[in-house]
């Protein structure tokens, strides 16, 4: 059963990837990113009980938190064009 | 199974580099980068190399996709795009990877017991380090207490190209300030 778990994260990853690289616009492809690194933590989530070693478990969680603020540095980069912006300001101008 | 997911991966991945190399939006290639490292921190994970993997996902997928980012905010997101043929860097590349790949011909198989790294000092490491230093987590103690001094001059690098990056990045700021 893991296994077949294992084969859909692959194709899944797969597609993900394609979107990646055909785009066509940014959000497609930061989507995909973000997606990526979820399928990363399911990944590694099936990997441990494939290899009958849950304690894997805390690194995928790690890498739930970094994908998460990952990918809101991201959007706050497209949205402003500057990390360091600060939105209040920006709406007041 | 293992082989299966390891040809996977790294078919993704040389898709993505050859994608990254090819980019010419800058801002695209830094999101490629930042799936190359979801990749390879898979990879180390595979390998069992779980703190390696740990770092990878830390720096290459989280701050180094930052980093780069705000890079792109201070310069430009479009790749200058050079016209002329460079032989000479083609050639450099080429004599570099063959000799990487040269090198490692002579490694000893994954999982090899009678690998060096298994032979040298990992036995005393393993099970000394525990009365010794008193730590339980064993790589803590060969990079706190055995390696020390590695350790303080990795240290020391990393603290000075810090230096270096706030003297660089101060510099544009201030004149900032002044306009």
């Amino acid at each position: 059963m893991f296994i077949a778990a294992m084969i859909g994260i692959l194709v899944t990853m797969a597609l993900a990837l394609c979107r990646a690289l055909l785009g066509p616009t940014v959000y497609d492809r930061i989507l995909s990113v973000n997606m990526f690194g979820t399928k990363t933590v399911l990944f590694i989530a099936v990997l441990g009980f494939l290899t009958d070693r849950p304690d894997f478990l805390d690194l995928a969680l790690i890498y739930v938190l970094i994908n998460f603020i990952g990918t809101l540095a991201v959007l706050k980069f497209v949205t402003y064009n500057d990390l360091g912006a600060d939105p209040e300001e920006q709406n007041r101008t | 199974m293992t082989e299966i997911l390891d040809i996977a991966l790294l078919s993704f991945m040389i898709v993505l580099a050859i994608a990254v190399s090819r980019m010419q939006n800058l801002f695209m290639a830094a999101m490629m980068t930042g799936i190359f490292s979801f990749l390879s921190a898979i990879v180390f994970t595979l390998l069992d190399a779980v703190d390696v993997a740990f770092t990878e996902a830390a720096v290459g997928a989280g701050v180094s996709t930052v980093l780069l980012l705000g890079t792109l905010s201070l310069t430009t997101r479009e790749e200058k795009i050079v016209k002329k043929n460079n032989a000479l860097a083609l050639l450099v590349v080429l004599i570099t990877g063959s000799a990487l790949i040269y090198g490692t011909l002579d490694m000893p198989n994954y999982g090899d017991p009678n690998a060096p790294v298994h032979q040298h000092v990992a036995d005393r490491y393993i099970e000394k380090s525990g009365e010794e230093m008193g730590i339980p987590n064993i790589v803590t103690s060969v990079l706190a207490s055995y390696r020390g001094y590695d350790t303080l001059g990795e240290v020391t690098v990393i603290f000075t190209a810090g230096i270096g990056v706030i003297l660089l990045l101060g510099h544009i700021w201030r004149k900032e300030d002044e306009q």
